[in-house]
């Protein structure tokens, strides 16, 4: 025994001393040369909420113009390119980030790794990501944003109707973004596969690493079609090609083809990971182990192989043949199906638990009943003729920003709330907390509960300004009032942020008495992780350790 | 519940689609008062439990799983059903019929051709009572898509890739359309108006339109005939019955009849007519009419002349 111990503090030592060499500096040359996930996956995060501020005071622009019918505060030009950038960077510069971050932090932590597969590689992933956006906001400077949409559909993307360098800018810098993309997901997936502590089992992983695992590989196979479409509307554009001109012989559908091929699945992508931060907040907070585990982590493959047969529910107005509509109907009816499974499973977690309503958990418990209103308005999509009357209206804006508010950045902020401990050793303060959940609460229903009525009247998207019908204007400027109380529910967030990180309470390694393994380690981590890797005998090692007698592995079926 | 226009139609093809609106957001509405019910049934429940109770450890239930599995794809089956007859009601085939309309979606207006008396018009569009019309849609530069909420069905305008689209309207009445796809700067006023009238007044409509432009004998609107033929207004527009003869912007025959002004930004009236041809841009910026610098008198004249074209 005793042996055992002494060449235990010697591998110790010399961890420690590894730990030297890999030491991560607090320096800005620190930071920026940093091949540590832990510092890589914070830094994701913070660009992600500068971005998520970018992103909203643009919303906030779009919305005062839109407050009163007529109104003449922006240019039908500034408009458009303000909601192009929105459009844009909500989803390329702050969902897929903001996810990322949180998985190149977590995965390795949960799977008791010490850093990702190729360090270097991630480093280089998020590099791109910054150099793209900051690509993207220097088209203001070089004559004017892109104008022609987030979807840029041709031929209005093309250099007949989008002349000037916006629209290449657009492009490279959704390129260089997706390239680095691509390479994270590859390492993602080789830091699962390969990287996993002794006894963690693919039947073990914690149902976020489930869900980032698969959701790599959805990022590995949708965004080389955007970027090859991307590429090809490029050469179109400077070297006149004609893939997506009508004019000279192109398809103006193809591109939508490409386009939604990639932007579908990129619908999961932005929400697959949020559903994994929910299926560890929930059961965490209840006292109770996640419903289900088994048809948890299944109906997630189940939504990822769909979500490659779904995109041409976008393009149901396009005029394509009833055939092939209704091919596309009935797989997008069919993911509603693994999406609902999720949803109840999450709530039969609360049954016969013991609530504990932190911040993180309200925003979980929200996300569960927002999340569901935008699943269920985009069956309505799925279902062609309703699909005919409302796409492109406000309904669907209000539909995807159910999903994207309500579902992805609930979820995220209950993330936020949840491993703000882990990553600084300080508590968010619940106080603001309660503050920031109840102010979005309210103004996510008070800006976009009301658009779907809009849509029902016939409002169009996309529209600069619209004429004074009945209740138009009143339903407007409702959607605006709500719009600035997101706006202060998001400085009430950044202040608790800026200030909890300096005075915020200690955490200690485990605040929430969680199950796992990121919460056995000091908070925030040493710079290899673990000295010592519990070990792992089921899916709450953390579990296991405090109540033996109830140990997971005696009673789960799958232990 | 009357402005919800796709909740209030005015079209048998319309109103199927109506239906099943409803019964969907029906079906979609008991799922989420069931999520909901039971998301706060839990909270109130097991909210106040005593922090030191551990609760019973419970990993799931395939029974329920097997529940939560099937419901929802019968119900999605039945809906599945619905969709298919629904979008044949709504949308039938147009087989091999020839269009009555041809309707070319332009940055930022609409053009509307009737294929067999010749009626061209723009931005409004007339239609006999209780007659279904099939309409031949194009686009002359990038995606527009044609919708009348209270008529039925969206249809883009793909460059390269027409579509057919049927419309009708089973009362009188003006039904209110936009271009419901991104089209760039104005998208926003790229609005239409359909107009439903009985039989002989659509008859009547449809005569008028196809009389040609009366030729002013003196004064301010002989002056602003010869100005638009002098000008580059016929370089884009066509006048029937006088030399201007071009499709690139709206025809101007029977402007003065026309409810709506440039897509719909404007009402049409003398006044705002004169202030679209002096500057374009203080109504719609970023239109294609170009401000041609016409000094206030030059403007009274083609007002003058236009107001004559009913």
């Amino acid at each position: 025994m005793k042996g055992h111990e002494l060449s235990e503090t010697a591998i110790a030592g010399t961890l420690a001393e590894a730990g030297d060499v890999w030491a991560p500096h607090r320096s800005l040359l620190g930071w920026v040369a940093s091949v540590d996930h832990k510092q890589i996956g914070i830094m994701y995060m913070v660009a992600a909420l500068a971005f998520f501020g970018l992103g909203g005071i643009e919303a906030l622009l779009l919305r005062i113009q839109l407050a009163v019918p007529h109104n003449n505060f922006l240019t039908p030009e500034t408009f458009n390119e303000l909601f192009t950038m929105h459009g844009t960077t909500m989803i390329f510069l702050v969902a897929m980030p903001l996810l990322t971050g949180f998985t190149v932090y977590m995965v390795p932590l949960m799977i008791g790794a010490r850093d990702m597969a190729f360090p270097r590689l991630n480093a280089m992933s998020f590099w791109l990501q910054v150099f793209g956006g900051v690509m993207l906001y220097f088209s203001f400077f070089a004559r004017g944003a892109p104008n022609a949409g987030w979807f840029s559909y041709a031929p209005l993307s093309e250099s007949a109707y989008s002349f000037g360098s916006a629209q290449d800018y657009w492009i490279l810098s959704l390129l260089v973004m997706g390239i680095g993309t691509v390479a994270g997901a590859i390492n993602v997936i080789a830091t699962v596969a390969t990287l996993r502590a002794p006894g963690m089992t693919m039947r073990r992983l914690p149902l976020f690493v489930w869900m980032t695992f698969v959701n790599s590989f959805l990022m590995l196979m949708a965004l080389p079609i955007l970027n090859a479409a991307l590429v090809m509307l490029l050469i179109d554009r400077t070297l006149h090609a004609h893939f997506f001109t009508p004019a000279t012989g192109g398809s103006a559908i193809l591109w939508q083809h490409y386009f939604w091929g990639f932007g579908h699945p990129e619908v999961y992508i932005v929400i697959l990971p949020a559903f994994g931060i929910i299926s560890e907040v929930i059961p965490v907070f209840s006292r109770k182990p996640i419903f289900g585990y088994e048809f948890v982590a299944a109906s997630t493959v189940a939504i990822a192989f769909l979500s490659f047969a779904v995109w041409a529910h976008h393009m149901f107005a396009v005029g394509l043949s009833d055939t092939f509509n209704l091919f596309f109907a009935f797989a997008s009816m069919s993911i509603a199906v693994p999406t609902g499974v999720k949803i109840f499973n999450w709530t039969a977690t609360l049954y016969g638990g013991r609530l504990r309503f932190t911040t993180a958990m309200m925003f979980a418990l929200a996300f569960l009943v927002m999340f569901t209103v935008g699943g269920l308005s985009g069956v309505s999509f799925a279902v062609v003729p309703i699909d005919w009357q409302l796409t492109d209206t406000y309904y669907l804006v209000a539909h995807l920003h159910y999903v994207f508010f309500g579902g992805t950045v609930l979820a995220s902020f209950a993330g936020i709330y949840y491993w703000f401990p882990k990553l600084t050793g300080r508590m968010l303060s619940e106080r603001l907390g309660r503050w920031h959940f109840w102010l979005t609460f309210v103004g996510l229903n008070l800006t976009f509960f009301v658009q779907h009525l809009l849509g029902m009247m016939g409002m169009p998207r996309r529209v600069f300004t619209y004429p004074d019908l009945p209740y138009w204007g009143a339903l407007n400027m409702l959607s605006t009032v709500g719009a600035f109380v997101l706006l202060a529910a998001v400085l009430v967030f950044a202040w608790n942020l800026v200030f909890s990180l300096k005075h915020g309470e200690a955490a200690g390694d485990n605040p929430w008495e969680a199950w796992t393994l990121e919460w056995a380690t000091s908070s925030p981590p040493p710079v290899d992780n673990f000295t010592r890797v519990p070990p792992v005998r089921g899916r709450r090692p953390l579990w296991d350790l405090a109540h033996p007698e109830l140990a997971d592995e005696l009673r789960s079926r799958a232990a | 519940m009357r402005a919800l226009d796709t909740l209030n139609p005015a079209s048998p093809l319309a109103a199927a689609i109506t239906k099943l609106f409803v019964a969907v957001l029906l079906v979609l509405g008991f799922i989420f008062a069931l999520v909901a019910v039971l998301v706060v049934v839990a909270i109130v429940r097991y909210g106040r439990r005593p922090a030191d109770e551990l609760p019973n450890q419970i990993f799931g239930s395939d029974r329920l799983e097997i529940v939560w599995t099937a419901v929802p794809i019968f119900l999605l089956a039945v809906i599945f059903v619905f969709t298919v007859r629904v979008m044949h009601a709504a949308n039938p085939s147009p087989a091999s019929r020839a269009p009555d309309l041809l309707v070319v979606g332009h940055q930022w207006w609409w053009e509307v051709n009737y294929l067999k008396s010749g009626v061209v018009t723009a931005n409004e569009l007339h239609l006999p009572v209780g007659q279904r019309v099939l309409i031949r849609l194009e686009s002359a530069d990038v995606i527009h898509d044609f919708w009348v909420p209270r008529l039925g069905r969206k249809l883009d305008a793909v460059p390269g890739h027409p579509g057919y689209l049927w419309l009708e309207a089973d009362r009188p009445g003006v039904y209110l359309g936009a271009c419901a796809e991104f089209c760039g700067a104005e998208h926003a006023w790229m609005r239409f108006e359909v107009v439903a009238q009985p039989q002989a007044e659509f008859a009547a409509w449809q005569q008028a339109q196809l009389a040609v432009a009366p030729t002013p004998k003196s004064g301010k609107a002989l002056a602003g005939m010869k100005l638009f033929a002098a000008r580059t207004c016929v370089n884009c527009h066509r006048l029937a019955g006088t030399a201007a003869d071009q499709r690139v912007g709206p025809d101007l025959t029977h402007l003065a009849s026309r409810r709506m002004l440039a897509g719909g930004a404007v009402v049409n009236t003398p006044a705002t007519l004169a202030q679209w041809l002096k500057n374009p841009d203080s109504i719609k910026p970023g239109s294609h009419m170009p401000n041609f610098q016409l000094s206030d008198a030059e403007v009274a004249e083609l007002v003058a002349y236009l107001e004559g074209a009913k």
